[in-house]
């Protein structure tokens, strides 16, 4: 173990030294100073955005670079994860400094969390053995059962925290035993020894293929996708607004790279077997979500079936296996990510003195009490329901290009009928803005920074659509497409 | 020369950026808005003359063309270029810019600032999809166009706005998106997004059918044809006056073109094998369709009706080209069908634009779009009834009006290809004369039937220029269509060359 090994995990290293020192620092800062602790947590995100960029380990060539023996990989997918990481979590700061200031909950304990819950995310992006995976995953986890319980009075609140807790718990479980089975087919955690282990086993091995089962189970789980979605619109609507803004967006890439690093990395030869398991976890995903989301009168519980559907097109990028259609899903989960951050932060923005704006109803005739506020909100309706030229259109188009390529036709074929599906509530919501009388004609008011941080989300969803060049490159790059 | 300018460029961002300033103008200031409107929209119009008297009717080949990578990871190109079925229509798309700035200038009185806005955008848009080489560029233009048309219904609709709106927009969005995984299809196979590429790219025949069936999902309900034409009337109606004469004019005519750009070159022996569902279809358009409109209350459902009626016609002229190759050896006959498809879907847009701005005209006054509750509107508003007879002649296909010589060119070109097709099509001639002389009978003429008639006021300068100025443009296409034929026929032969040449690869399906 050397020092230049210990490097490449420094941006962990650093958001690791921050959570801590917010944590100290919190104590010596009286409540009206605590504006300081947003201040010390962005400046986190930013100087790891600076330390991640910095870093430089392809010198010799290789794209990638191992740590601690072989369980941490710094790779150009990691990184660029987690420079969006860090980027949506500052964008969710802002959102939330305001959310968590008008329901009287500013407390440092939510950087804290939600910095150790980053931390999380940067190790399972950079996981390359079992145990790391599971490391990270549960360092998200916990620290989310937190941020779900964050408002302790809340009743609701508690309750989602606590089936959260339950079903997370079980979704570890049921990882952890797939883990247990692959350890026990392949002799190693390590996810290179694992791909050359079952290289030279084949794929006929019983146990390897029980064992996968549990992990795409588990995986399902966290991605929260049918059957295993059930948590997830309790939890969207029980959980405080900044804590559902925070764990709809972060958290999502971490489990695209936990897929990408168990599925590709380490069972890439098993891709017939889970790409069969991922295809019907994607179409149900789409299915369901997209129905459901119809019924919907609560925004938060909308978005969570909306979050269920994008989840399913993830997968889809996924399931051919091919370099494209891994980078269409980078794209999809870092675009989604984007997406579901400006529209809670839309909700934020909405509620007033203390009662969260979660009904749909409360965004009836927001064009005529502030039109770029509802401009806003519908090129992130428009953006989800995946119209051109709006960056939400690009990630679908990626995927079911990917599935075509694959010669999924068929899939290809429901995924597009079901957006059209999906269409119907996200333009319900353009319906309600643009259409409808305002119920109330109480201005809306936000400090500058939460302004500026919603307008730069919002036209980001046609920027990057028209200019979607570049990013595309990147997620292709990762991957060598 | 205007041929180094990039002028396809200009009219697509001159009319979404001015746009964007109509609405950053804010709701306060709506005169300026209008004017604002006024000049982008005019100013994109005399942009679109250049475009015309620079354009060289001589070849088939793309002109202006543009080309800058967009999305370089995949081939995509921000690629334009017009040939002789585009021009014709980008002429029409700035046309009515301007038309519909000048007919909403007074009816409309609230956020006048958005709704400038949302035709300028619309407008650049429909530019935007005529001169796409790029199929994803295309695509692009061509779904995005949607939201401001569903604003537009939406927030200045009649009553049922908001179930015309979501069905208009689901209803093409669900059609498109079949067409997008056809796209992609020809992407993957071909390794280009040109459709010019596309044009010369061997497909075989089954495949061919399954693409003519995504293209046809989305031009089908686009244009639209029977069965999937009910989100129309729904949308006319609803729509304001400006929205309609948009609907109507334009939008339509881009399913029309599509058929024209990617049905016919891309897949032509789909289109061969096939072609008896498209000309059924149309028939059924004209003949049923037709009945359906001798039948309405509404005077914009009428005229919505008589769109879908008259679209059938564009299907059928340019689907007919296949029987008569069969039938006779010179492709004379299928270039008529071709270019009267092309000249019936620019008189429509003139006179079924001019029909609802009439319609819009009598809304205004009476806030009624109801034929009982008009009679007699000629004695007190003359000159209305002047240029509204006009239009109606016109839609009913009077000789010396553009509508008859789209119309007639189809039906000769039936003729060659079967005798029944063209005496169905000729159905049209009395049954649209009989709703739209019908109508003007209940409407115009008679004795005046309620107080509210005896105090219409005739139709001020304001819209006496708008219908005048379609008047005129009506008559010039009636009386002497050669240039615009002219400005076609390269590309017309062209497409008819090339739909006679089987696609397949050569090693055979």
């Amino acid at each position: 173990m050397n020092s230049a090994n210990m490097l490449l995990a420094a941006p962990e290293f650093w958001v690791l030294t921050m959570a801590c020192v917010i944590l100290v620092a919190d104590l010596f800062l009286v409540e009206e100073r605590r504006g300081i602790i947003h201040m010390l947590a962005v400046i986190t995100l930013i100087f790891a955005a600076i330390i991640t960029l910095r870093g430089d380990y392809t010198s010799d060539g290789a794209r990638s670079a191992l740590a601690f023996n072989g369980s941490f990989i710094r790779d150009p997918m990691g990184d660029v994860l987690k420079l969006f990481s860090y980027f949506v979590l500052a964008i969710v700061y802002v959102y939330s400094k305001f959310c968590l200031r008008q329901f009287r909950m500013f407390r440092s304990d939510f950087y804290t969390l939600s910095l150790f819950a980053l931390l999380g995310v940067m190790l399972l992006i950079s996981a390359n053995s079992l145990v790391m995976i599971y490391l990270g995953l549960e360092l998200i986890s916990l620290s989310s059962y937190a941020l779900v319980a964050f408002d302790r009075d809340s009743r609701k609140g508690s309750e989602a925290a606590m089936k959260y807790f339950v079903l997370g718990s079980m979704a570890s479980g049921m990882l952890l035993y797939g883990m247990s089975m692959i350890y026990g087919a392949t002799g190693s955690v390590d996810l290179y020894q694992i791909a050359e282990a079952v290289r030279l086993t084949g794929s006929d091995d019983t146990m390897l293929i029980f064992g996968l089962v549990f992990l795409v189970v588990g995986l399902a789980f966290k991605l929260g996708v049918v059957p295993f979605h059930m948590w997830i619109p309790d939890v969207y609507q029980g959980a405080p607004v900044a804590t559902t803004l925070f764990i709809s967006s972060v958290p999502k890439m971490a489990a695209f790279a936990m897929a990408i690093r168990l599925l590709q990395t380490g069972l890439g030869d098993l891709h017939t077997d889970w790409s069969q398991m991922l295809s019907i976890l994607a179409v149900l995903s789409i299915i369901l979500g997209n129905l459901a989301a119809i019924a919907q009168t609560n925004i938060k519980r909308m978005l969570a079936y909306s979050t269920i559907s994008h989840m399913g097109f993830v997968l889809m990028g996924l399931l051919p296996g091919t370099a494209t259609g891994f980078g269409a899903g980078m794209f999809y989960v870092i675009v989604y990510s984007l997406m579901s951050a400006a529209g809670f932060g839309m909700v934020i923005l909405l509620s007033a003195r203390g009662v969260e704006a979660e009904k749909l109803d409360d965004f009836k005739g927001l064009n005529q009490r502030n039109s770029w506020y509802a401009a806003i909100m519908a090129m992130v309706m428009f953006s989800m329901a995946g119209v051109p030229v709006f960056v939400g259109f690009f990630a679908k188009w990626l995927v079911i290009k990917a599935a075509l390529d694959a010669g999924l036709i068929w899939l290809a074929v429901i995924a597009v009928i079901f957006s059209v599906v999906g269409a119907f509530y996200y333009i319900r919501v353009v319906k309600l803005m643009y259409f409808d009388e305002p119920v109330t004609e109480s201005p809306i008011e936000a400090p500058v920074d939460f302004r500026a941080a919603i307008s730069l989300n919002g036209v980001m969803m046609l920027g990057l659509g028209i200019f979607s060049s570049s990013l595309i490159a990147i997620c292709m790059a990762s991957f060598g497409a | 020369m205007a041929s180094n300018w990039p002028i396809l460029s200009l009219l697509i961002w001159l009319p979404i950026f001015g746009g964007l300033a109509v609405v950053a103008a804010g709701e306060q200031r709506a005169s300026l808005s209008r004017v604002l409107a006024l000049a982008v929209s005019a100013l994109t119009f005399l942009l679109s003359i250049l475009l015309y008297s620079a354009f060289d009717t001589s070849t088939a080949a793309m002109q202006f063309t543009e080309l800058k990578p967009w999305i370089e990871t995949f081939d995509i190109y921000y690629s334009l270029g017009v040939d002789g079925f585009s021009v014709p229509l980008i002429l029409l798309t700035t046309f009515f810019g301007v038309l519909v700035v000048i007919a909403s200038w007074e009816s409309i009185q609230e956020r006048v600032h958005q709704y400038m806005a949302s035709f300028l955008i619309m407008e650049g848009l429909m530019v935007g999809v005529f001169s796409a080489i790029d199929a994803m560029l295309f695509y692009a233009f061509f779904e995005a166009m949607l939201i401001p048309m569903f604003l537009v219904i939406g927030m200045w609709g009649g009553p049922g706005k908001v179930y015309a709106s979501i069905k208009f927009f689901l209803y093409t969005f669900l059609g498109s998106v079949f067409m997008l995984v056809g796209l992609i299809y020809l992407y993957i196979q071909s390794g280009s997004w040109s459709i010019l590429d596309w044009h010369q790219f061997p497909l075989g025949l089954a495949v061919q059918k399954w693409l003519f069936l995504g293209f046809l999902a989305a031009f089908s309900v686009k244009i639209p044809m029977w069965p999937v034409h009910t989100w129309l009337p729904d949308a006319h109606v609803e729509a304001p006056t400006g929205g309609s004469v948009i609907l109507a004019a334009i939008m339509l005519k881009i399913g029309g073109y599509g058929f024209i750009r990617f049905s016919l070159p891309i897949t032509p022996d789909a289109s061969a094998a096939l072609d008896w569902l498209i000309i059924m279809l149309s028939l059924i358009a004209i003949v049923y369709i037709g009945f359906v409109a001798l039948v309405q209350q509404d005077m914009k459902k009428l005229i919505a009706y008589s769109s879908i009626s008259h679209m059938g016609f564009v299907t059928l002229g340019m689907f007919l080209a296949f029987a008569i190759f069969q039938n006779t050896d010179s492709g004379r006959g299928a270039a008529l069908g071709v270019e009267g498809a092309m000249v019936q879907m620019i008189s429509h847009g003139f006179v079924s634009g001019a029909l609802f701005l009439c319609v819009g005209v009598l809304y205004d006054r009476l806030h009624s779009r109801m034929i009982s509750d008009y009679g007699g509107v000629a004695n007190r508003m003359p000159w209305f009834a002047a240029l509204a007879v006009l239009f109606f002649m016109a839609n009913s296909g009077l000789p010396g009006t553009s509508g008859f010589v789209g119309e007639f060119m189809v039906i000769l070109a039936a003729f060659q290809a079967n005798f029944w097709y063209a005496f169905l099509a000729a159905t049209t001639l009395i049954l649209g004369a009989a709703y739209s002389l019908w109508l003007v009978k209940r409407v115009i003429f008679g004795e005046v039937t309620s107080n509210d008639v005896a105090m219409l006021e005739d139709i001020n300068a304001r819209e006496a220029l708008v219908l005048g100025t379609i008047a005129v443009a009506v008559l010039l296409v009636g009386l002497w269509p050669e240039p615009l034929v002219n400005l076609m026929h390269a590309s017309v032969d062209q497409l008819l060359q090339h739909i006679q040449q089987p696609k397949f690869p050569v090693a055979g399906i």
